[in-house]
């Protein structure tokens, strides 16, 4: 069930009368109904991988959090009967032994996630080092990969890291939880929330609240606005384009690169404006995920500002824990001694590759993602590497620091770098998608800009006018949001203003929304993540 | 705690490390430095961080983290 679909809308309305009629202390059983109905439609199957991931999940910490309560109890009652070594022996006994039941539990949901994502992947990397030797071929496996389920796997074990960490108590009641991991506004492309901040509203009772309903509203057609007016009339265009790559090569890449950058851009915002806006109708606080990506300096910043759930999930749980980690800090030790200052960065940027590597994997099963991944660790650790080389320029020129002119120039570097890093999502191979990059020099011929060739991409000059206004109305947007959202705004000047907001959004969705026979609205491009 | 702020000065000579306590909310101790932070300590204090310590209160100010070590070293 898309979010930009019909059959959607009729849910949601129901649900959401439903949710302010019956009693408020039973609106989170609700919302569990609702959320366990709305993954049931993407098949009846997918409830039992969901459910073996909340079952063992829950379970786990339950048992964790138990296991460690006991052992503070020994613990406090012991104490002052040992000394300073024996206090830390006994403390590492009892991690190691709760962190069996971590591991145990990791290794189940992360192999399930393995097995159904990856195998035919590995399959056929396999088949083409055989075809090397001449050997036999192994067949594919069938498997449709469950909704969501990199998202959900994620969260859970988040959650369950956190519980191991002592830093949520573990949620006891196996229907709150199973709440938490199907929360059905962010099952199918996040934001990656934490419990700590999604139990805080995710259980409450909730009066009918006009102010909130009229805000999330206004986001969820926001949203809606943006994937069906830009994304999906830019989504034309982008397929002619990278369908016949040889035909469309030189300028017409930098074309797919900026055009990509925009509908990515309002894709995946949309859908998670649909997610958060949708939440807060229903009083639920829902994590932000991106905060003016295209703003950014460098592609550090990027990364803190573009899908940032998914980002501090890998810092908190996979790059802290491998950096401080006994063979990485041996590592920086060794490394250190021999090589001075760049010798202590080495670990570090050891672990960057590691975490990039992985990212990469996580975005797909193909060699596109993890080259995507690791270039984008390449550069955040060259970036690094030349600070001081930065810091001498700008010792040299120290008005440019700082001013606008400068700050533009950094802002447009990183969008063309990250940009042009990403397009390894829409060409088919890694060698194809470089062999088009270096088109943009080989073979520029900018007067396809003037002479009507974009013209005949799938869509006429309306569609580009009206994809143009789309993406200068979200730029717009940003920049005045960068204080307090424009919605917000709105509110504040008159209740009216904000909802006559909904109606023009809804008018001109209606109006300039990509509709129509042979369109497919039903995926959002995140989805498949 | 004078071992800390000299470990602590050699990974960023300027800053005031005995007044400020935002070294984390305001970007001024980034990925690398902490880890080489972590390391450091590990050496000089004979404990370990372990992953859960590495969160903001911890290391925003030389005064938590020097809190933060007598911590581990209590066990």
């Amino acid at each position: 069930m898309s979010f930009a679909s019909t059959q959607f809308l009729v849910f949601f309305a129901a649900l959401f009368l439903l949710y302010y009629t019956i009693p408020q202390r039973h609106q989170w059983k609700l919302l569990l109904a609702g959320s366990l109905i709305f993954y049931w439609f993407a098949g009846w199957w997918c409830l039992i991988y969901i459910g073996v991931t909340t079952v063992t999940v829950c379970l786990t910490a339950r048992k964790i959090d138990s296991l460690a309560q006991a052992q503070e109890a020994w613990f406090q009652a012991h104490r002052d009967t040992l000394s300073k070594e024996e206090r830390k022996a006994q403390k590492a006994r009892d991690k190691s032994l709760r962190f069996r039941w971590l591991l145990a539990c990791l290794l189940l949901n992360f192999g399930i996630l393995a097995v159904v994502k990856y195998t035919n992947f590995v399959l056929g990397n396999v088949n083409a080092v055989l075809a090397l030797f001449g050997s036999g071929q192994l067949p594919a496996v069938s498997m449709v990969l469950p909704m969501g389920i990199s998202f959900y796997t994620f969260q859970t074990t988040g959650y369950l890291i956190d519980v191991y960490w002592r830093k949520v108590p573990a949620q006891r009641s196996l229907g709150k939880f199973a709440l938490f991991a199907t929360f059905f506004p962010q099952l199918i492309q996040g934001p990656i929330s934490r419990y700590g901040d999604l139990s805080r509203t995710l259980y409450g009772e909730h009066p009918w609240n006009a102010q909130q309903i009229a805000m999330g509203a206004e986001r969820v057609l926001w949203g809606l606005a943006k994937k069906l007016i830009v994304a999906d009339r830019l989504a034309i265009p982008l397929r002619t384009l990278v369908s016949s790559p040889e035909e469309y090569s030189g300028v017409y890449v930098l074309a797919v690169i900026f055009l990509y950058a925009v509908q990515l851009y309002a894709d995946f915002t949309g859908g998670i404006d649909i997610t958060i806006g949708a939440a807060q109708m229903l009083g639920v606080q829902v994590t932000e995920n991106f905060v003016r990506p295209f703003f950014s300096k460098n592609a550090a910043e990027y990364w803190r500002r573009w899908h940032i759930t998914m980002g501090t999930w890998f810092r908190d749980y996979l790059f802290y824990p491998m950096s401080v980690s006994k063979p990485i800090l041996k590592l920086h030790q060794r490394c250190r001694n021999r090589f001075g200052r760049f010798g202590k960065h080495v670990s570090v940027h050891t672990c960057s590759l590691i975490l990039w590597f992985v990212t990469g994997v996580w975005h797909g099963a193909s060699w596109n993602f993890i080259v995507w991944g690791l270039l984008n660790g390449i550069v955040i650790i060259v970036s690094q590497e030349m600070e001081p080389l930065y810091d001498k320029f700008h010792a040299r020129f120290p008005s440019l620091k700082g001013s606008w002119g400068w700050d533009l120039v950094q802002v447009l570097r990183t969008f063309w770098l990250m940009g042009a890093i990403r397009v390894l999502d829409v060409y088919r191979d890694v060698p194809l998608t470089f062999r088009q990059l270096g088109s943009v020099v080989t073979g520029f011929r900018p007067q396809v800009l003037w002479d009507g060739s974009f013209l005949e991409l799938g869509i006429g000059a309306g569609d580009w006018l009206v994809a143009a206004a789309g993406g200068g109305a979200m730029l717009v947007c940003s920049l005045l949001g960068r204080r307090k959202p424009v919605r917000e705004r709105l509110l504040d000047h008159s209740p009216h203003l904000a909802w006559g907001g909904c109606v023009l959004l809804v008018l001109l969705t209606l109006i300039f929304g990509v509709y129509g026979i042979g369109f497919d609205a039903t995926q959002f491009i995140y989805n498949q993540f | 705690m004078e071992e800390l702020l000299s470990i602590l000065r050699e990974i960023h000579p300027d800053v005031d490390f005995e007044t400020c306590t935002t070294l984390i909310d305001d970007q001024i101790l980034d990925s690398i430095d902490i880890v080489t932070l972590v390391a450091e300590i590990g050496d000089a204090f004979d404990v370990e961080v372990p992953p859960e310590a590495l969160v903001p209160e911890n290391f925003n100010s030389a005064k938590a983290l020097w809190a933060m070590i007598q911590q581990l070293d209590e066990g």
